[in-house]
């Protein structure tokens, strides 16, 4: 099943581009764009029985740990496009690897989880527990996302970093653009899809 | 083997390929070696498993690494107590799976197993080869692997596939001979030895070379063989192949006879294991043979004629690679596979990389490990797999 952030993801990348997909399970995604854009894909990913998947389903997968920095295995611009879904809240230092992304490829797509969404503010504000939710099923104690931002939260650190938004989407879980999510994206959007680059000085 | 054989094999188990005979190849057009000696006609010695299909284009060729040999998957008789060097992975439903692939296993160029070697008559003198060996390198090994290759009909190898030692042998056949490759497995290697590699290799060679019976290495003439000093290279050799954590799993500081004797007869367990290993290598080893190997360990380094850039020496290569290391490998580092997987990706080559847990050291290369099994059936199961649909569509067109 495709996850809510695919269609735009997708939708951001040239016919026949170099991808690189950071954390990427077990290179779902990246047969995705293979097989809708032609992409030449390299996944990298930490996790034994994923990379094995990877693997066993002909991609290219290379195993690492993305907090030990992306920097030492790939040449600057060496790819059109670095995607990281659904893994930057997980990362030790994301404003690190956003830094080294866009050393190794042009343009970045970043989707996460937004803390901002109104579910999470219900259970964190009025419960006053941390959220658990379809976008956010771990409890507290055992989860591995870390570094969890909202819309507002990524998007200063963007600018503090000196990347540049070419594209924001937000998607509910069922991949639904609403009006009110138009209106109120850091509110009503479950998951956030960005494009980004180096800003040009 | 017939399947009458294989039925009435008493050792043959489900994933064992069972019985099977090395054969020898001789080989009549000369090799030109990287030391500028020429070999005229030589003989290799190799062992095949599975069927070589119509096409021949199933077959996968297993290099051996320092001490290995032609013999790596099932048994030469049913009473040997231990199969093949290599058979936790080559056998009917195993990673390397007989059933789809045809494996082939050559026992390397100035080797000890019947391949032509010091041990084998220099035609020049009518005496052993010994010392006169020529000294070989990963490439003069590639090159006449090569020549094996024509003379079974095969034109291209759907992997080649080793490691250690082995892993140099695939990325030089990815290099030399880019067409014949379809896939490269590259397993526990390096690029070329660090200097602390050079020196443990030195030291084994010192070893043999200063035994009193090494006779400048005609010693099978003087009807000995220097046993102290391939024992010696032996038990470092060991040292260097397991894990501080794998010595200590296995031996700890247990005593043979349960209390301290202090003397210099073998007390801990360890030492033990280290003597058996030493002796039992002895007798099925050749000392100049391994003088051979270690050396030409040391001299391999694809990226020096290419300004020291390893990306430009892979250059060449149009394999597909899959490069595996182990954690504890001290030996061959994780971080030796990543430098040679940064110069693929650096060219834009297609690989995939696994970094396995492991305590083995070295040695894991050859353990049944269950991620690391995972990892190469995976891959050879996308290798059958595109074999088999390159059938269907020539089945299709026809």
């Amino acid at each position: 099943m495709n996850r809510p952030d695919w269609e735009i993801v997708t939708g951001w990348i040239r016919e026949n581009a170099r991808v690189l997909d950071l954390g990427c399970g077990d290179g779902a995604l990246l047969r995705h764009l293979i097989a809708k854009r032609g992409v030449r894909g390299v996944g990298m990913e930490v996790d034994d029985e994923r990379v094995a998947r990877g693997v066993a389903a002909d991609l290219n997968i290379v195993q690492a740990d993305l907090d030990d920095g992306i920097r030492t295995w790939f040449g600057a611009n060496s790819f059109d496009y670095v995607v990281v879904s659904q893994t930057i809240q997980a990362i030790r230092h994301p404003e690190r690897l956003l830094g080294e992304m866009l050393d190794v490829a042009s343009e970045g797509i970043v989707t996460f989880p937004n803390m901002g969404y109104w579910r999470n503010r219900w259970q964190l504000g009025v419960q006053g527990m941390m959220p658990t939710t379809k976008a956010l099923p771990n409890p507290w104690y055992n989860t591995p996302n870390i570094h969890l931002c909202t819309l507002r939260d990524f998007e200063s650190l963007c600018e503090g970093l000196g990347i540049e938004i070419l594209d924001r989407a937000v998607v509910d879980q069922n991949r639904q653009s609403s009006p009110l999510l138009r209106a109120m994206p850091n509110w009503f959007g479950e998951h956030a899809i960005y494009r980004i680059r180096k800003r040009v000085p | 083997m017939s399947e009458s054989a294989q039925a009435n094999n008493p050792t043959h188990q489900p994933g064992s390929v069972g019985l099977v005979e090395p054969q020898t190849a001789r080989i009549d057009t000369p090799l030109l070696l990287d030391c500028g000696r020429r070999i005229e006609h030589y003989e290799l010695v190799y062992e095949t498993y599975g069927e070589l299909n119509e096409r021949a284009d199933n077959a996968v060729l297993i290099c051996h690494a320092l001490s290995g040999d032609h013999h790596a998957a099932g048994r030469h008789r049913p009473e040997d107590r231990k199969p093949g060097w290599w058979d936790t992975a080559i056998g009917p439903g195993k990673p390397i799976d007989t059933d789809r692939f045809f494996v082939v296993c050559v026992n390397n160029l100035g080797g000890c197993k019947g391949s032509t070697g010091p041990l084998s008559e220099n035609p020049e003198t009518g005496r052993p080869y010994g010392p006169d060996f020529p000294v070989l390198t990963v490439r003069d090994w590639v090159n006449s692997q090569h020549a094996l290759m024509r003379q079974l009909g095969i034109s291209r190898w759907a992997a080649v596939t080793g490691g250690s030692l082995g892993g140099m042998q695939v990325m030089q056949w990815a290099i030399s001979y880019p067409e014949a490759v379809a896939h490269a497995v590259v397993i526990a290697a390096a690029p070329k030895l660090s200097a602390q590699n050079i020196a443990f290799n030195e030291v084994a060679r010192q070893a043999i070379i200063t035994d009193p019976d090494f006779h400048d290495g005609r010693y099978a003439e003087q009807g000995v063989i220097p046993r102290r000093g391939l024992m010696l290279a032996r038990m470092l050799g060991h040292i260097t192949y397991l894990s501080d954590d794998a010595m200590r799993a296995k031996f700890g500081r247990e005593l043979r006879s349960g209390k301290v004797q202090y003397g210099f007869d073998v007390e801990f367990q360890v030492e033990s294991y280290l003597r058996y290993q030493g002796t039992s290598f002895v007798d099925r080893f050749d000392a100049n043979t391994y003088l051979l190997m270690t050396k030409a360990l040391d001299y391999f380094d694809p990226a020096a004629e290419a300004d020291d850039d390893l990306a430009t020496a892979l250059a060449p290569a149009t394999a597909r690679f899959l490069v595996v290391s182990f954690t504890s490998d001290w030996r061959f580092s994780p971080a030796r596979s990543r430098e040679i997987v940064r110069a693929l990706l650096a060219t834009g080559k297609s690989v995939s990389y696994a970094e396995v847990e492991a305590h083995q050291g070295h040695d894991a290369f050859l353990m049944p490990i269950p991620y690391y099994h995972k990892v190469l059936r995976g891959y050879f199961d996308n290798i059958a797999r595109d074999l088999t649909e390159e059938t269907g569509a020539k089945e299709a067109d026809a």
